[in-house]
């Protein structure tokens, strides 16, 4: 008899997810305890794994349908055969995640107790046991009482405190988007060659220029500031023209040069970092890039960034310098091949022809992918940054 | 002409042959060579353990358990059967058949799984090639893409007392006494000092016991190890402690052995002395210069966690590495290097290794001791049930001993099960499978257990850790 595939029981406080991704195919082998479907919901992924050996027959949601708690959504023919030969030697174990599932049956008869004499919902406890059994200690963890063995209340407020003493720890699911965060984050590690290359820049120069005309910069613009990261994103440009390895991106086996030059740049915000995407960088002004990032800032405070406001750039600037970064490594934000960071400005004696000389520094730092972007580049790259922020009528010149 | 296969082992004791059979299992060509040749003068499967080990000595404690009981137990039963008599002759012979049934056992095992089995010894060469070299003299090289290394251990030889044939004898050498010595005198009071020292002592030696060490078991939860002394005694067992034997000397078709302690120097005479100081891993002849296998000082081959040697490809298991030189263990890591041979993650929790003395009552236990706790300032809390309270032991006539749960005081985790009782080393079992699985004291009280068993004990013992055990008033008031 078929085995169904539900969706697993929802925390309270979720009413409905959708369904993420089937990892197998109709037809297709799936062995004890590996990983079948998908399911998110606003909290987190919740994995679905086969309960028993066989082919996938049915699949009755795809894809993005909405499904509710407990909804079937497929089908295991046990101990069938594949009608392709995909069996794998080794079968997933199955984690915390995957146990979730069944809690109520992988918990051990004290933690079970313990869990429906404090209102505590299986569901959510961690399990730490073989094969993400939930141990008494785990339901202890969430009640957070690491002393004394009985939930005798009395007795354990005239104890002595524990030798440990009271150590509070907090348990919240990710968000969405602290997920999203997290996996582009780790793909990126794991997916690109990542390395960096650092530079710095006198910072002196483009001050002078903007403390000598920001007033009139604002009058004239309707109030939009100069700051400095329109000269970044316009020098960023610039020099991504004269290096298109820098801006181009990896598609499996083919490399993609863009005739256009889209710079996403970081924004923080509480829900986690952003990167809205400035469109055709080469042909705007300063004054519509500042002018752009301003907008973008309040509609990410908002939550108001479309998702077509953040994809497809070609570059990205992310600026750790205003929460006073002074050196950092940036995560390459795939599929673009490099990151420009910025950093916090510093007054550093530097060596000017041979005099010692207080100047404002700021460290730049190229992350890239060296499978598309030689070093040689790379460093070319930041050293054009450079030149064009020190010197910033090279902007103008085409120097 | 090189053969070729996808597993050699060398050594078929119970981590080898067993590595062989599940390698054989999984789907490899897989060859384990084995030098042992039986008291019948033929090639022998099983080691140390099935030839002169586990086996022999189990039948041998059995054997004089019954000749014991005929002797000494029946009566308060209400059954007399007179004085019994005994014929060691039989019961040797009566152990070697269970030997020969077992040995060719594993043989029966290796052709239905398709193990091929050589008689001689291995070499491993530079390369991780095997050198096999027949009992013939005919030698032969193995290609083999993976080695698994179980050749065991030996009885250690101390200089005060070399061996001499059928008088001054090692673990081996005490399964083959042809009658019962008067005066039997048993250097190291360990697993196998004590059970042989026991089956003999049933028979109706005067035994004594000379253990080196201050404390009696020093690895054994030392309440356990007190309680063990006292019952041990109570059977007849002479067993002193921080007693050194000095050196020995044959006088007449005796022994007369010199020790030390703090009564001073005294000499003892004896018509047999068994030698059972320990064992130590066994590589002679094994290791070719340049293989890149290396040893410890001790000369136990080096591994990681999982079993491999410093050459890729080549694992070693059992008592000739690190860790308990205990049969389960060596089986256990086998079935983990040929797992892992096959790409599956196996692992072997070296928590949760049971370790069993086979004397009357059985001493077993599992996890840490009270005492090894205290020295890392673990909190714990302890319960113990003494089997004087279990109905069934009672009935059965068992009631020394007791079981001992100690359990994390914060997390209520078992951390530990001593037991000394009867079939202590089956009841272990319960407590490694509960700490397998993470168990809490209270899981163990909240699980319903048969009566009347002996293991109810256990399960009082967990109710002890919380002071909440039926059968025994309890230290500790507790809810």
């Amino acid at each position: 008899m078929a085995i169904e595939i539900k969706v697993p029981q929802f925390p309270e406080s979720v009413e409905e997810g959708s369904i993420a991704t089937w990892h197998k195919q109709v037809g297709e082998a799936v062995t004890r305890d590996e990983l079948v479907v998908d399911i998110e919901t606003d909290k987190t992924v919740l994995e679905v794994v086969a309960t028993e050996d066989g082919v996938l027959t049915d699949i009755l949601k795809q894809a993005g349908d909405t499904v509710s708690s407990q909804e079937l959504i497929g089908r295991i023919e046990p101990g069938a055969i594949a009608s392709g030969t995909t069996k794998s030697d080794e079968p997933k174990p199955a984690d915390g995640a995957a146990a979730q599932g069944d809690a109520a049956f992988a918990a051990n008869p004290a933690a079970k107790k313990l869990a429906e004499e404090h209102n505590v919902d299986l569901l959510k406890v961690q399990g730490t046991g073989k094969d993400g059994r939930i141990l008494k200690e785990d339901v202890q963890h969430v009640l957070n009482v690491p002393k004394g063995l009985e939930p005798a209340p009395a007795a354990a407020k005239t104890a002595t405190p524990a030798l440990t003493g009271e150590r509070v720890e907090k348990r919240i699911p990710m968000t969405r988007l602290r997920v999203t965060i997290a996996k582009r984050l780790l793909d990126a590690q794991h997916n690109a060659a990542m390395l960096t290359t650092f530079n710095e820049v006198n910072m002196g120069p483009l001050m002078d220029l903007r403390k000598q005309y920001k007033e009139l910069f604002e009058k004239t613009h309707n109030g939009t500031r100069l700051g400095f990261m329109g000269f970044f994103v316009k020098a960023a440009a610039e020099a991504l023209k004269r290096f298109p390895a820098v801006n181009a991106s990896i598609d499996g086996n083919d490399i993609v040069y863009h005739g256009f030059f889209d710079i996403g740049v970081a924004v923080s915000t509480e829900r986690g970092l952003v990167v809205p995407v400035l469109r055709d960088c080469d042909r705007m002004s300063i004054a519509e890039v500042e002018g752009g990032i301003r907008n973008y800032a309040v509609a990410a405070k908002d939550g108001k960034l479309a998702i077509e406001d953040m994809t497809g750039g070609t570059f990205t600037i992310t600026n750790g310098g205003v929460f006073g970064s002074l050196l950092s490594t940036p995560i390459l934000n795939p599929p673009q091949t490099a990151i420009l960071g910025m950093h916090k400005i510093q007054e550093r004696p530097m060596a000017v022809s041979g005099q010692v000389v207080i100047q404002p520094m700021m460290y730049l730092a190229l992350s890239y992918d060296h499978r598309m972007i030689d070093g040689k580049d790379a460093v070319q790259f930041l050293v054009a940054i450079k030149d064009m922020l020190e010197d910033p009528a090279r902007m103008l010149l085409d120097l | 002409m090189s053969q070729k296969y996808d597993v050699a082992v060398i050594g078929a004791g119970p981590g080898g042959y067993v590595a062989a059979i599940r390698a054989a299992q999984l789907g490899f060509k897989t060859v384990c060579i084995e030098k042992w040749i039986g008291k019948d003068g033929k090639p022998s499967l099983g080691g140390t353990c099935l030839n002169v080990g586990c086996i022999p000595s189990k039948a041998l404690l059995e054997s004089s358990y019954k000749y014991e009981e005929a002797a000494h137990d029946l009566e308060l039963h209400g059954v007399s059967v007179g004085k019994p008599k005994l014929d060691v002759a039989v019961m040797l012979k009566r152990k070697d058949t269970i030997v020969g049934n077992l040995t060719g056992g594993i043989g029966g095992l290796f052709k239905t799984n398709g193990v091929t089995h050589l008689a001689g010894t291995g070499k491993l060469l530079p390369n991780k090639q095997v050198e096999f070299m027949g009992h013939d003299g005919k030698s032969e090289a193995l290609h083999a893409k993976h080695v698994i290394i179980a050749t065991g251990s030996v009885p250690v030889n101390i200089k005060p007392a070399p061996l001499i044939d059928d008088l001054v004898v090692d673990s081996t050498g005490a399964l083959e006494f042809r009658s019962v010595p008067k005066k039997l005198g048993v250097i190291g009071g360990g697993v196998i000092g004590l059970e042989l020292g026991s089956v003999w002592n049933r028979l109706g030696s005067d035994v004594t016991i000379f253990e080196a060490l201050d404390d009696f078991l020093a690895l054994a939860d030392q309440q356990i190890a007190k309680e063990s002394r006292k019952i041990f005694a109570k059977q007849g067992l002479n067993i002193l402690t921080s007693t050194l034997v000095k050196g020995t000397e044959v006088k007449g078709k005796k022994v007369e052995v010199t020790f030390e302690s703090k009564d001073g120097t005294q000499t003892q005479t004896f018509d047999k002395l068994i030698v059972a100081v320990g064992r130590k891993p066994f590589t002679d002849g094994l290791l070719a210069d340049g293989c890149g296998v290396t040893q410890d000082e001790r000369g136990f081959i080096e591994v990681n966690e999982v079993c491999e040697t410093a050459v890729p490809g080549v694992y070693a298991i059992g008592d000739v590495v690190r860790g308990a030189m205990l049969a389960h263990k060596g089986s256990e890591e086998g079935v983990m290097v040929a797992e892992r041979i096959a790409g599956k993650r196996a692992q072997v929790n070296y928590d949760t290794v049971p370790s069993v003395i086979y004397t009357h009552p059985e001493v077993a236990w599992v996890g840490q001791t009270e005492e090894q706790l205290k020295r890392e300032g673990v909190n714990y809390n302890v319960g113990v049930f003494p089997f004087a309270a279990s109905g069934r032991a009672m009935a059965t006539n068992e009631t020394a001993g007791m079981v001992k749960m100690i359990a994390d005081k914060n997390t209520d985790r078992i951390l530990g099960v001593h037991i000394v009782g009867p079939t202590a080393g089956d009841m272990v079992a319960q407590a490694v499978i509960a700490m397998e699985f993470g168990s809490s004291a209270e899981d163990i009280a909240m699980t319903m257990f048969a009566h009347p068993t002996v293991s109810e004990a256990l399960h009082e013992a967990a109710l002890a850790v919380h002071g909440h055990a039926i059968h025994i008033a309890n230290k500790r008031k507790s809810a």
